[in-house]
């Protein structure tokens, strides 16, 4: 493919979004909505589907969807109801999925991502299907002897989240991406994790002629388990159809399985026929018709959404657009740096968020802990970036007392002590100390006092050298400095 | 007999009878005459002793145990009951013990009744004589040669045997009103939301209700002040407070506005005797201070056309559950589908297959609109045409059946046939009223006619009361 090509090309998509909400039972029946727990335990006649039983609707899951449609402006009609999407699957107890077809609860909205609009074209319902387990044939349902159903899942509430096709790169459908997931983050609606599934993408992605207003052939593409794997996979089957496109071939409307380990979508087997979900209203519940109370209640709850709280970080911390997004990403983390700022003695708000961004965020993202539950406490950090500021303790040594606090419940002040680590900055000892190592090397001051800049440079950093070994590392290098230059003069 | 529901339940709170004694006398007939009509499934005899003993030692202790006391009945079996086969007159459901009771059945035992059996049905509650049951037909006690009518043909049947003085069915179309009609019983179809339906087995969701059999009005009264009411497990269950029946079945019928659905009386097919009835009927309503009046509803006629595409098409959903993976019949096969497949090929009857592929084709994709939109847009028709016939009148009237019970075999092979029996009780669920059948006199044959009281959503006291007023009036 030549660059040519590329540049003839505008790559449009639209993504598709499903987010397990974190209610505390299921959709439409009063089972634990938790994951990870033995199989078939939370589950009950409604779940399973057996004869007779009836759903009845979660009421946290609409608050859920609301608190959505506040966050990225979507629409929200008097009414809305329920549809039956009819197939049959294994997994699925009832053989057809409660979702929402026409008349949605949510529609039309929009979230800006850089300075750009979004399109939200429905945020809907619907319950998650059980999982099936393939025995023998190394997990692949065509060789498998027998398969094992766990319905834990089936019936926990989703949210679809339907984009307009308005993205146009892999980038940017990472950024739509890692936003939404910050605001249902905010608005505790899920724990979005896509490498767990509790968000799981497919990506319509089509290409055209640039300057062309038609839409190309779509073809949807699944099985992305990160930001990383999304963008990959765009960007693998955007280069895909552009070759297809310039070969003179024809894009063929079909689903595609991004493959991780060979950088490729394939071609999934079709299914038998055109699917045919035979929808239709479902007349076991009935429609959702949320009161302007409730709206109200909603929208005067609403916590700060993330663009605002990086907006304001940015204004009141004086931090980077980087370091605020990368902050306010992370579950917790912006909480967290906001409470140690909140009790900060010594030391700025740009200490804590440089050490919250690094250090911290990478304690959380090896251990899986999230910040609330960390053995430091922000005031613990808070006293640790006031110790550096103080000066009685160098960066390096911070680093140290920080990765011990985030380890063991213990204050850094007490760690300081138990190390011996204090930082001596006591001009009268570090003098001492400077004194008796020019006295010890007398060729080496002559040589200090009577070089050009580069052998100065030279006999500091030896000086520098012998000083911190005779305070073990713990004098302050920068009042070590100025007591050499004080000693040996600095005229340069 | 042993009496209406309301004097045996009367007797076994006074002590005057034990309910154990109740409970073995109904036995008896249940046990002399099954052989022959084979009105149930399942008889819980031994479980039907052990509530009778605890019911009578509560007593004994000074506990009283409800408004039906002692008094036995009959559970459709297609109506959830814990730990006992629940089938549906379907191989597919063979074997199946659910796990958990329908509402309507804790209701009944928590009020003191004692069901002693579970009666036979249209495979799913799919037609109109019971002859459709996997486990064969039942026979009517009235003429042993002729249908009970269906698809509650077991509860009828056995209500008016003298099994029990009361039975539960399901009506999606008429399934109780029918065989009550064709058998001589009280049926009674509620308000659409009035009783729950959690724990009865779906057919069709929108227009299923549960409801009761007895041989009196006022026995039936009884019942559903006892199983009506909201019930969280039910969405589309009726919440707020509601006007009990029994208190006020004696109100007559003065000064009521009784209006005869002309449609669904003189309509080709419906038998001269059964006519003749509603006009005896209208007379006798006439006379206890009645203004009598005749009343269009020209939707009433297409009621049998939309339904014969609602009920399927929410069929072929409610029962692609039946897939041979969790519960049931499992016929296996090399991959999933197949084993779907055998298993439903196998485990469905052939009125129930026809109703899924009707259904499946009213639903599906460039069809929808011709068929499932066509008949919702009939059913809205269905209710403004009725709305408009309430401004004018307190309750309507028409035959329950066409005609009087028909011999067995008779329209196995002619569904159209079989589905024409239900014209004249299907507009009530396609509009979410209630309505009933009160026995009113003899057709061909002996064979007793039912004559249909209608009333708007939430009616059923005024209802009941010209229930009444026709019971009396034909004694």
């Amino acid at each position: 493919m030549s660059l040519d090509v590329t540049t003839d090309y505008e790559p449009v998509m639209g993504l598709e979004v499903h987010v397990e909400l974190a209610t505390a039972t299921k959709l439409f029946c009063g089972c634990a909505n938790e994951f990870g727990a033995e199989p078939n335990t939370h589950v009950c006649p409604v779940c399973l589907g057996l004869p007779g039983s009836l759903p009845v609707l979660n009421a946290q899951a609409v608050e859920l969807v609301l608190r959505f449609a506040e966050a990225v402006n979507l629409h929200v009609p008097a009414r809305s109801i329920f549809s039956r999407k009819n197939y049959f699957y294994p997994d699925m107890p009832k053989d057809y999925q409660i979702s929402q077809y026409e008349e949605p609860i949510t529609v039309d909205g929009w979230i800006e991502i850089d300075g750009t609009r979004i399109g939200i074209e429905r945020a809907h319902l619907e319950e998650d299907t059980g999982k099936t387990m393939h025995v023998g044939g190394g997990g692949r349902i065509h060789e498998a002897t027998s398969s094992l159903v766990d319905y834990n899942r089936a019936g926990v509430p989703l949210m679809e989240i339907v984009s307009r096709p308005d993205i146009r790169s892999a980038e940017q459908a990472r950024a739509y991406v890692s936003e939404l997931r910050a605001v249902l983050l905010a608005i505790g609606a899920s724990d979005g994790k896509l490498e767990e599934g509790s968000m799981r993408v497919d990506a319509n992605v089509s290409v055209r002629p640039r300057g062309s207003s038609e839409l190309g052939v779509k073809v949807e593409i699944k099985n992305m388990n990160s930001l990383r794997s999304l963008g990959r996979a765009i960007d693998s089957e955007i280069e895909r159809q552009i070759g297809a496109l310039a070969a003179g071939e024809r894009i063929v409307q079909e689903t595609r399985h991004w493959n991780e380990a060979d950088g490729r979508t394939h071609s999934m087997r079709s299914k038998e026929g055109s699917s045919d979900y035979r929808y239709f209203p479902e007349p076991d519940l009935v429609p959702i018709a949320p009161t302007d109370e409730m709206r109200e209640r909603i929208r005067a709850a609403m916590p700060e959404l993330p663009a605002a709280r990086r907006e304001r970080l940015v204004a009141e911390w004086g931090i980077g657009e980087t370091d605020a997004r990368v902050l306010v990403a992370a579950p917790g983390l912006a909480a967290y740096a906001e409470a140690a700022v909140l009790v900060l003695t010594d030391g700025t708000p740009r200490d804590v968020v440089n050490w919250c961004t690094g250090d911290v965020l990478a304690h959380l993202n090896e251990s899986g802990l999230s910040p609330e539950v960390l053995p430091l406490a922000p005031d613990g950090l808070a006293e640790l970036v006031g110790l550096v500021a103080g000066g009685a303790l160098s960066r390096n040594q911070a680093k140290d007392v920080l990765d011990e606090c985030l380890r063991e419940p213990k204050r850094p002040k007490q760690v300081v002590e138990e190390r011996g680590l204090a930082q001596v900055s006591d001009v009268g000892e570090l003098g001492a100390v400077i004194d008796a190592i020019i006295a010890a090397n007398p060729a080496d001051a002559d040589e200090y006092r009577n070089g050009d800049d580069k052998v100065r440079k030279k006999k500091r950093g030896f000086f520098m050298g012998e000083a911190m070994k005779a305070t073990r590392g713990q004098g302050n290098p920068q009042l070590l400095t100025r007591l050499l230059d004080e000693r040996l003069g600095n005229d340069s | 007999m042993t009496g209406t529901a309301l004097e045996l339940a009367a007797a076994v709170r006074a002590g005057d009878r034990s309910a154990v004694d109740v409970v073995e006398e109904y036995l008896a007939v249940v046990a002399a005459r099954e052989p022959e009509l084979h009105a149930c499934n399942l008889v819980t005899g031994d479980s039907a002793r052990a509530a009778a003993a605890a019911l009578d030692a509560a007593v004994a202790r000074g506990e009283d145990p409800g408004p039906l006391a002692g008094v036995p009945i009959v559970l459709k079996d297609n109506l959830c009951t814990r730990g006992v086969p629940t089938t549906c007159s379907s191989r597919i459901l063979e074997g199946w013990c659910p796990p958990y009771t329908a509402t309507v059945v804790e209701r009944v035992v928590a009020a003191g009744a004692i069901p002693i059996a579970k009666t036979n049905l249209d495979e799913f509650a799919m037609g109109s004589s019971t002859e459709n049951s996997a486990f064969g037909p039942t026979r009517n006690p009235r003429d042993p040669s002729r249908v009970p009518g269906g698809s509650s043909g077991g509860s009828a049947a056995a209500v008016a045997a003298g099994y029990a003085p009361l039975g539960l069915g399901s009506d999606t179309g008429g399934s109780i009103r029918q065989p009550a009609a064709l058998c001589g019983v009280v049926g009674v179809k509620p308000t659409y939301g009035l009783v729950s339906r959690f724990g009865l087995v779906a057919f069709a969701s929108s227009l299923d209700q549960i409801g009761p059999f007895a041989a009196t009005v006022a026995d039936a009264a009884l019942l559903l002040d006892v199983i009506a009411g909201h019930d969280a497990a039910d969405s589309t269950s009726i919440s707020g407070v509601r006007e009990r029946v029994l208190p006020v079945i004696d109100g007559g019928v003065d000064g009521l506005r009784v209006g005869i659905v002309e449609e669904l009386t003189d309509a080709e097919g419906i038998q001269p005797e059964v006519v003749a009835a509603v006009e005896t009927a209208s007379r006798a309503l006439e006379q206890a201070g009645a203004t009598v009046d005749r009343v269009s509803i020209p939707s009433a006629v297409y009621g049998l056309s939309a339904y014969y595409l609602i009920a399927p098409a929410e069929a072929s959903s409610n029962l692609a559950r039946y897939d041979g993976v969790r519960y049931g019949l499992r016929v296996d096969g090399e991959d999933v589908a197949t084993m779907n497949a055998r298993t439903r090929g196998s485990g469905f009857g052939p009125e129930v297959k026809r109703r899924i592929m009707l259904g499946t084709y009213a639903l599906s994709a460039g069809y929808y609109d011709a068929y499932y939109g066509q008949a919702q847009r009939v059913r809205t028709l269905i209710i403004r045409d009725f709305a408009r016939a309430y401004e004018h009148f307190d309750v309507l009237l028409s035959p329950t059946s066409p005609t009087v019970a028909f011999e067995l075999g008779a329209k196995t092979t002619d569904p159209l046939a079989m589905y024409l029996s239900d014209i004249c009780t299907i507009p009530s669920n396609l509009a979410g009223h209630p309505a009933m059948s009160v026995p009113y006199g003899t057709g061909e044959g002996g064979l007793p006619i039912g004559v249909q009281v209608l009333a708007p959503a939430l009616g059923e006291p005024v209802m009941f009361r010209t229930a009444r007023v026709l019971e009396r009036s034909v004694a």
